[in-house]
């Protein structure tokens, strides 16, 4: 039996089953606790678990991203949340410095046990301080582990297999997800967070995508479907250490790839997997690889405007149609 | 000096080695960094080895330690074997940390080193961490922290002092003043040069100490740390001091006066101790002549061993960049 949940639900039982399944796992973040989260992922938890296990921090994202590194050096399993992702660059020392490197400038004699969840992604005209996809520059760096939870039973499921993972991991979860609604499989209990994922298969095209680039995706292959062509859509989810060999399987097949990223098209994620398939898949292409990118400006406030600085289904379609059927 | 830290012969023996083996395994670094055995940057602790020599003193193992770049004399102080030390300034793997490290980022686990930081004010909010971890899991034990005043400057120092006075945590901020941030003066970097007093803004004890007075230095850290045992929260101590030599290797000085230097190496934590000890008849030439020949060989066995360390293979290159396990 199914019933209907949030993405926004579905990460708040997350995190509740991390607080009842473990003492040593607590919350940590920014009008997380009374207030009940920004997003309103973490509501109810601060009365159900106390302020001592879901702790309203001051603005101070560099001081309590650094009390999350030491103490998950020191055994706790800390969940930290970063309002969003613009936020999460005056913290940008203690996760590139600190988190990312004492495993391995210690000789492996410490690890880094610590989950930052972080909300990231344009759509909800908030403009350039609040809107853009960095999640990019976080994949660069060796060491940290980068989700991006697109569909509910990630959502449910990650920030479990992301605390036994005894690295620092960062979950990315997109601003125009949380009110998506959907049923979850009550046979699924787990997911992995080692894999790219199918989501549709398809012949024609494959189109690797991931958080609310997959949605618009996924709708890009409905209209597509309707012209005739057969797209298959790959969530990325796993944004470091990148699952390859399944991008490479789809491209294999379906001999033509477009990549979307709401991440500005310089130096971005799509750039490293647009490169990794030319590196290793380049005889498989019958077309020239293609990327839908957020455009290089910083996020305008006026709607019409972010609409067309972030990828749209329609742009997808385009980029699909224009490889299977050149004109 | 300060009479409550009992100077029986023992202990004032310990205080007086601890600045010996630290100051004698700094000038054998130079020695190896001369002859390009030890690479990239080493800063030097010369002068200051009363801080850290007098804060430990006040720790017991079961406490915490977050250091900086300028870390060698916590290293030492605080017991970490001078053997993995300089097996790990000479980049081998029998270092404590396998040579991935280095002069900057010493850790060590036995004895909760929780790591040199070479970005300035970086290791401040890491202790505010440790101490909390630590409460969460009913330890008893308190975190001290090191940062220079150049730290002073940094937003970190500031979020940090503030966190860790909300939550009441164990920390012991240990601001070692040596009034040169590399080579920017305090008063040219700091409206307000009295660092002590910063403390009260976050309702933080903050207190000033000589810190070229090795007693001192134990004294007020003792009664921090029994303040801060006592859940009294936090505390801030600035130990005004000197470094001797250059920032790192290459450092022209052209910020201070070879007359400043001087004046200040008159007053040093080790001929001043040691001078006060001959004086009081607390120690004699030939224990004195004993003490530096026991750290010389010290430092000796430590060359050898890590003359003798091997290098890591090149196939564990990647090794640690992430971890199997949470080591236990």
């Amino acid at each position: 039996m199914s019933t209907l949940i949030t993405y926004r639900e579905a990460c708040r039982q997350a995190l509740r089953d991390a607080l009842l399944s473990d003492p040593k796992t607590f919350l940590m973040g920014e009008d997380i606790g009374r207030y009940g989260g920004c997003y309103a992922v973490t509501k109810g938890l601060f009365d159900e678990f106390g302020e001592e296990r879901v702790r309203d921090t001051p603005l101070s994202e560099s001081a309590y991203v650094g009390a999350g590194i030491g103490a998950a050096m020191v055994g706790m399993r800390p969940i930290v949340e970063i309002m969003t992702v613009n936020f999460s660059l005056l913290a940008l020392d203690q996760i590139v410095n600190n988190a990312a490197t004492i495993p391995h400038m210690s000789g492996g004699q410490f690890a880094v046990p610590l989950v930052i969840r972080i909300s990231t992604g344009g759509g909800r005209r908030v403009a350039a301080q609040h809107s853009h996809s960095l999640e990019g520059w976080y994949a660069h760096i060796p060491g940290l582990r980068i989700l991006a939870p697109a569909v509910l039973e990630d959502a449910r499921y990650m920030l479990a297999a992301a605390l036994k993972d005894p690295n620092p991991v960062l979950i990315f979860e997109h601003v125009m997800l949380y009110n998506n609604e959907g049923e979850i499989d009550p046979q699924v209990t787990s997911v992995d967070i080692e894999h790219a994922k199918v989501r549709r298969a398809g012949t024609d095209v494959s189109v690797i995508a991931y958080g609310n680039g997959l949605i618009k995706a996924l709708a890009a292959a409905e209209a597509l479907a309707a012209e005739g062509i057969s797209a298959e859509i790959i969530d990325l989810r796993v944004l470091r250490p990148l699952d390859t060999p399944t991008l490479l399987a789809s491209v294999a097949k379906t001999r033509r790839c477009v990549i979307v990223d709401e991440g500005w098209k310089s130096g971005s994620l799509a750039a490293e997997i647009g490169m990794r398939i030319a590196e290793e898949a380049f005889f498989d292409l019958d077309a020239p690889l293609r990327r839908v990118c957020g455009r290089e400006v910083p996020m305008p406030y006026a709607a019409h405007l972010e609409d067309a600085a972030l990828p749209q289904p329609a742009d997808i379609v385009a980029a699909a149609r224009d490889l299977v059927r050149p004109a | 000096m300060n009479a409550r830290v009992r100077l029986d012969h023992d202990h004032v023996r310990h205080l007086l080695r601890q600045m010996i083996r630290i100051r004698h395994f700094e000038s054998k670094c130079v020695e190896l960094y001369q002859a390009q055995k030890i690479l990239g940057f080493l800063h030097l602790y010369d002068g200051e080895e009363a801080v850290s020599v007098g804060v430990m003193e006040a720790l017991t193992p079961e406490d915490a330690v977050v250091a900086t770049y300028r870390e060698h004399g916590q290293a030492i102080a605080r017991g970490i074997g001078m053997d993995v030390l300089m097996a790990e300034m000479l980049g081998k793997q029998e270092g404590c940390c396998c040579g991935r490290g280095g002069s900057m980022h010493i850790f060590d686990r036995k004895t909760r080193f929780y790591g040199g930081n070479a970005i300035v004010g970086g290791g401040l909010p890491l202790a505010v961490g440790v101490a909390l971890g630590d409460k969460m899991q009913g330890r008893d034990a308190v975190t001290a922290c090191f940062f220079g005043d150049g730290a002073v400057d940094e937003g970190e120092f500031h979020e940090s002092m503030n966190l860790a006075s909300l939550w009441r945590l164990p920390v012991l901020f240990v601001c070692e003043n040596n009034l040169y941030a590399m080579g920017m003066a305090l008063p040219r970097a700091e409206a307000e040069t009295d660092l002590a007093a910063k403390a009260a803004a976050y309702r933080m004890p903050g207190i000033a100490v000589d810190g070229m007075d090795v007693v001192a230095v134990e004294n007020a850290a003792r009664s921090a740390v029994e303040q801060i045992r006592a859940g009294g929260g936090p505390q801030f101590l600035e130990c005004r001091t000197y470094r001797f030599r250059a920032h790192s290797m290459f450092d022209a000085q052209l910020y201070r006066t070879k007359e400043e230097v001087e004046a200040w190496r008159q007053k040093g934590p080790i001929v001043r101790f040691q001078g006060w000890l001959v004086k009081n008849g607390l120690i004699h030439d030939e224990e004195l002549h004993r003490i530096e020949a026991e750290a010389d060989a010290e430092i000796d066995r430590a060359v050898a061993f890590a003359e003798a360390g091997t290098l890591e293979p090149l196939e564990e290159l990647d090794r640690f960049v992430t971890m199997d396990a949470v080591p236990g």
